[in-house]
């Protein structure tokens, strides 16, 4: 199993791991609630190492990223995040990425650590068309840490040399922290402001440090476990629950990201296709009642209805909301409307449920 | 950690301590641990019958679900109602405040000692 340049702080801190992507990961440092609960209020510090990155530069890079990604990546300014889809021929989403345009020819490209290879092989074989590209795989050359939450900004903002109020939401800089050249960006997986921290490898841990001591009690230690519930509540899909290789992105309620009309990419004419057909199937938000959740794979059925309408793809008890939320792949012809009063199986009894808009939970700004 | 020497275990990681024909019930520490926060307990009812190795209850975690064997044949005389506002008790004292349920057993099943159970889960 892989581990990320921090596991000895991860083992130090207390914290009981998981097997996530291949990556031995933290899932929890003391009580996840409490760290969902400082993300919200406060700020918590993840280390997210494991996610992918792939480096993509070269004369034809704008050109080479429009041909294989959903959006327009010719719009992107430098220093811009984009929030994207990497799709196959068939239309089915291989994975969601993020986009940071750090130079003309030169951009960052953030993968799911279980997609990582397969984002590298669909890219590989795009290329292979001739474009004058180069990627590298720099997961292991890079730590990635978020600090997240109302105080993130603060925190971070005495150990750095920039001024994080021009740092855009959506957006990334150099910068360097206690004297080290990262890369700042801000964006994030919690719902919360706050910021992703691009850290050489050799630097990582004493900043992982670093930050925790200046963030003191307002700053926790923060697992997968938190990063989770913080996600749903924020309304976010996480692969392999929300999004997998048999969606579109129409059926994720992420059609608004596909640009049709920037000229031709892999997977237009099947992507067109869909988008021109009824869906089967779509994402809701779906919330319960009482303290019982509903939970990934859990059928949901109309009021006595007999027959499941769909299912449950992350469902949690929310930390911050105090009652059960989940996300569901439902029959997308039965006219459901925010109000819907649906069902739940939950392991034998029926609860009741309905249907919520997304997100659950929006931070203050 | 210590698994208290007078209390019994079961290998679905529950502890027992009886007094005279009535036994509590919780979970250990050990198995609190791996669920992680307890955010919701559905414990049977007074009154009701429970079976040795039957499942007689839940106890959910932010992420999982895990199930609660009767560690013996008997009646439940009280479940612990506290832990409804509080289910985090059994996160913060399991032997202690986060006791689930009391059973007026019929019969006692053999059981693990403390040093059985830690063997058992290899601490």
């Amino acid at each position: 199993m892989l581990t990320t340049p921090l596991n000895d702080e991860h083992v130090s801190l207390g914290a009981t791991f998981t097997d996530f992507g291949g990556w031995n990961m933290p899932v929890r440092y003391g009580s996840d609630l409490d760290e969902h609960h400082a993300v919200r209020n406060s700020a918590g510090l993840f280390d997210i190492s494991h996610m992918g990155e792939l480096h993509v530069v070269g004369a034809e890079a704008t050109k080479f990223l429009d041909s294989i990604l959903v959006s327009d990546i010719s719009k992107l300014s430098i220093g811009q995040a984009k929030y994207t889809i990497i799709c196959s021929k068939d239309g089915g989403i291989i994975d969601d990425l993020i986009v940071y345009k750090m130079d003309p020819e030169d951009y960052l490209i953030v993968a799911n650590a279980s997609n990582r290879h397969a984002v590298l092989v669909a890219m590989q074989d795009m290329a292979d068309y001739g474009f004058k590209v180069d990627i590298f795989d720099e997961t292991e050359d890079w730590a990635l840490v978020a600090i997240q939450g109302p105080k993130a900004k603060d925190i971070l903002g005495k150990l750095v040399d920039t001024d994080l109020t021009e740092l855009k939401y959506y957006s990334i800089a150099k910068a360097n922290l206690d004297g080290v050249p990262v890369l700042l960006a801000r964006t994030g997986y919690t719902g919360e402001d706050g910021f992703e921290i691009y850290i050489p490898v050799l630097e990582s841990a004493s900043i992982w440090r670093k930050l925790l001591a200046t963030g003191g009690k307002d700053l926790l230690p923060c697992g997968l476990a938190a990063r989770d519930t913080l996600r749903l509540e924020a309304g976010m899909p996480l692969y392999g629950h929300e999004l997998n290789r048999t969606l579109t992105p129409f059926e994720a309620n992420l059609g608004r990201i596909v640009a049709f009309d920037k000229g031709e990419f892999n997977s237009k004419t099947e992507l067109l296709k869909a988008s021109g057909q009824k869906l089967e199937t779509k994402l809701f938000g779906v919330r319960g009642e009482g303290k019982r959740a509903a939970r990934a794979d859990y059928e949901i059925f109309l009021p006595g209805g007999e027959s499941s309408i769909g299912k449950i793809t992350s469902g949690v008890l929310s930390p911050t909301l105090g009652y059960p939320i989940a996300m569901a792949y439902l029959k997308a012809d039965l006219d459901l409307t925010p109000g819907s009063k649906l069902e739940a199986d939950v392991r034998g009894t029926r609860v009741p449920y309905e249907i919520v808009k997304l997100p659950f939970y929006k931070a203050e700004r | 950690m210590a698994n208290p020497e007078n209390l019994q275990y079961t290998k679905e990681h529950e502890w027992v301590l009886v007094a005279g024909d009535v036994a509590t019930v919780g979970i250990t520490q050990y198995a609190a641990d791996a669920l992680g926060e307890i955010v919701y307990v559905d414990l049977p009812k007074p009154g009701s019958s429970t079976s040795y190795m039957k499942i007689c209850g839940e106890i959910e975690s932010t992420k999982s679900v895990g199930e609660l064997y009767a560690p013996m044949d008997g009646e439940v005389i009280e479940s612990n109602s506290a832990l409804g506002n509080a289910p985090e008790a059994i996160n913060q004292d399991p032997y202690g405040a986060g006791w689930l349920i009391k059973i007026k057993y019929t019969q006692l099943p053999e059981l693990l000692t403390a040093a059985e159970y830690a063997a058992l889960t290899g601490e």
